[in-house]
């Protein structure tokens, strides 16, 4: 395929080109601002993509393809890495045969997240390389330089991303420099890979010993690059911080750096040497400072009220000015909300008209903590409503044990809520406990992608389907109810009535399609009918 | 450096500013500008305030407009003015939907393309070309509506003298 033309392309598509180009076998990943956009374009470029229920398990099937000796792709944003940690950080001691990159779209400011960590510090934590493009064409540069650098010391490389660079469109230059051609295949490879204590002691050695390796290499490589400037200052930074750093401060000397982990620190020495003043310009946390503070360079920091939130020109000029003056409060927009006519209203409703203690979940109906709902009480990470809903219910005097319900969606019991339900099952507190699965039959908070239990893959084509009232009676529950709220039915009502009073373990699934998806799940529903004739 | 041009589109979640901007940034790079644009979208479907900045020039580096540095400020829901003019610069223009007569507009959905009408009359690049990334970007279906809602949207605007 030739694209030679110059096309205007966000982060997130420049990757999945990228990918294209590179040849990569499979990529895989679960849903999450602002990455989702990587394998959904990479699908519509011809690409095989999936997704998988939760990152871990994503980061697992592209260890395995990268086992085989193929090209993989893993994608999530930054709260997912956690997920995947597990495996991240003993990929990097069993290594890959054949390429590997995650992606982690760090979210700095929260557009669309619970938090804004700072996902460089998995690089160092887990020791893998990291590559930090700030600008859709090193997003499409650096992915394909992932994959070599990948395949060339048999390591996962961590690509990582903000917001910024993911959703921005920038022009990018296609190079169509295509990957190797793959030939996956088996290569036993018992003390690699099984990592016992007596393997994974040397594998932990060569692993250091890999990344000192590419320490020197980056000290020359081409991802760090100075923009030459004036003496007096001297900026140190990467990723997006950078086009904020050249705009604010056009006349200063800059140390872009792109292959932040393992830094070149020499190269950084070397530049900090040659200047009078030298700031670092970073987003979130310290990472690129302390490096520099540890190497006993004179560095400046950003002051603290800068670690909040994502940079941009005018905070880049205040902390080049040391200005710590209160920033001007921009004045409010417009909230989001839960759609008019969307089934959760009804939900949150009765909620709190129960004054149920709700411990809540991430998704669109995380919307039911506003007004005019107010109705949840915890919000933490995916999956997590289950188990705090159980741990209040042990602890908590009967008469507010009796009120707690768990809520999940859809996607999200499927991602981490079935190992909850399956402590609810193990450990369930005396006076039982209701779990209310908001069933939607889609993953609507980050634009309606499938999940296992719609039945289709993430080109919604026909797959297997896990069905949760299945799953839940298997695994013990004898209350599991299906309820379909809408205007006009007090059915919900009734049976979370029933359910509250009932002292045993219930699960009831609340199950109408988001309206945004009514008519599309109609005409997909009538092609999988068509699918299945056929076979 | 040269000069870059910053403009703003502001709205709520389904009004189309996504697609206003992706239009722009098109065509400002069918012109052969360095081209950036910016989005937060994270929750916008569920209609909260949606903005979209695009930044076009010899050379763009942030992707972002400054606070103060829009040479335009186009909104296309008027309880959204007030929430973004300190985005304009002194001097920069405001575009609001006050300006359409949106009785006019041939499909009510429109105002993103009769607002980008009303914008292209300030910018430099021809109108075919508008024309042409309106055709790319939009199916087939909306291409005779969307030439009606441009022609609306440049009706009574006058190139800015000043600018
Ligand atoms: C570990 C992790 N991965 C991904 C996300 C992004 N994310 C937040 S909620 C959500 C899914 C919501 O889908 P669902 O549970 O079906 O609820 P709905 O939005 O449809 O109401 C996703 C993918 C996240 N917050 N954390």
């Amino acid at each position: 395929m030739k694209h030679t033309e110059r096309m205007l392309l966000s982060g997130n598509e420049a990757i999945a080109l990228a990918a294209w180009h590179a040849g990569v076998a499979l990529g895989a990943g679960y849903p999450g601002t602002p990455s989702t956009e990587i394998l959904e374009a990479f699908a519509e470029l011809g690409g095989r993509a999936q997704w998988s229920p939760n990152e871990k398990v994503a980061t697992e099937v592209v260890l395995g393809v990268a086992f085989g000796g193929a090209r993989g792709l893993a994608t999530m944003k930054h709260v997912g890495l956690n997920v995947a940690a597990d495996p991240l950080f003993t990929a990097a001691y069993t290594g890959v045969s054949g390429g590997m990159v995650i992606v982690s779209a760090d979210d700095p400011g929260m557009a669309s997240s619970q938090n804004e960590q700072d996902n460089r510090r998995y690089a160092v934590a887990a020791g893998v390389p990291m590559l930090e493009p700030s600008s859709s064409q090193e997003a499409y540069d650096f992915t394909l330089a992932a994959f070599e650098m990948s395949e060339r010391w048999r390591l996962p490389v961590l690509l990582r991303v903000t917001t910024r660079v993911s959703h921005s469109k920038t022009v990018v230059f296609p190079q169509d420099r295509n990957g190797p051609p793959q030939n996956p295949h088996f290569e036993r490879d018992v003390r690699g890979r099984v990592m016992i204590p007596a393997y994974a002691r040397p594998a932990h050695r060569r692993l250091r010993q890999k990344l000192a390796e590419i320490q020197a290499w980056n000290e020359t490589s081409e991802f760090n690059l100075v923009v030459p400037g004036d003496t007096s200052l001297g900026i140190i930074t990467s990723g997006i911080s950078f086009m904020h750093a050249r705009e604010a401060a056009p006349q200063a000397s800059i140390l872009k750096l792109g292959l932040t982990h393992p830094l070149p620190m020499k190269k950084i020495a070397e530049f900090a040497r040659g200047m009078e003043r030298v700031v670092v310009i970073e987003e979130g946390d310290p990472y690129l400072v302390e490096a520099c503070r540890a190497a006993g360079l004179p560095v400046e920091g950003k002051p603290e009220m800068y670690r909040f939130g994502e940079l941009n020109v005018a905070r880049v000029r205040r902390i080049l000015n040391g200005d710590t003056s209160p920033e001007p409060v921009p004045p409010p927009g417009k909230p989001p909300q839960l759609c008019e006519g969307c089934q959760y209203r009804q939900v949150f409703e009765v909620l709190r008209r129960r004054d149920c203690i709700v411990a809540g979940d991430i998704g669109c109906y995380t919307l039911g903590v506003l007004p005019p709902f107010e109705a949840m009480d915890s919000c933490v990470c995916m999956g997590a409503s289950i188990g705090v809903g159980l741990g209040l219910r042990h602890v908590l005097p009967p008469d507010q044990a009796r009120r707690v319900v768990s809520v999940i969606g859809d996607s999200t019991f499927v991602h981490s809520g079935i190992t909850g339900l399956v402590e609810m099952v193990y450990n369930p507190p005396p006076q039982g406990h209701v779990l209310i699965i908001l069933d939607n039959l889609t993953t609507a908070m980050t634009g309606h992608q499938e999940h296992p239990g719609t039945g289709r893959t993430l080109k919604h084509e026909p797959t297997g389907q896990v069905r949760f009232e299945d799953l839940a009676r298997s695994l013990g529950v004898r209350k599991v109810h299906v309820v379909e709220p809408r205007a006009g039915s007090d059915e919900f009502e009734r049976v979370l009535d029933t359910c509250l009073n009932s002292g045993e373990l219930c699960v009831i699934i609340a199950r109408r399609p988001c309206l945004m998806i009514a008519k599309r799940l109609k005409e997909l529903e009538l092609t999988g009918a068509q699918a299945k004739d056929r076979r | 450096m040269a000069r870059v041009t910053n403009i703003v589109v502001a709205g709520l979640g389904g009004q189309g500013v996504l697609k206003a901007t992706d239009v722009l940034a098109a065509v400002a790079l069918r012109a052969g500008y360095d081209v950036k644009k910016s989005e937060i979208k994270g929750m916008s479907q569920r209609g909260g305030s949606v903005t979209g900045d695009v930044r076009f020039g010899t050379e763009v580096l942030s992707p972002m407009v400054p606070t103060g540095e829009a040479d335009f400020l186009v909104v296309l829901e008027s309880t959204q003015v007030d929430a973004h003019r300190h985005l304009l610069r002194p001097g920069g223009i405001l575009l609001s939907p006050e300006m359409i007569d949106q009785d006019k507009l041939a499909n009510k959905k429109g105002l993103n393309v009769a607002m980008l009408g009303a914008l292209s009359v300030h910018l430099p690049m021809p109108e075919s070309d508008w024309h042409k990334v309106l055709a790319e970007q939009f199916p087939q279906k909306f291409h005779e509506s969307n030439k009606q809602a441009f022609a609306v949207g440049r009706q009574g605007q006058q190139k800015n003298p000043g600018s």
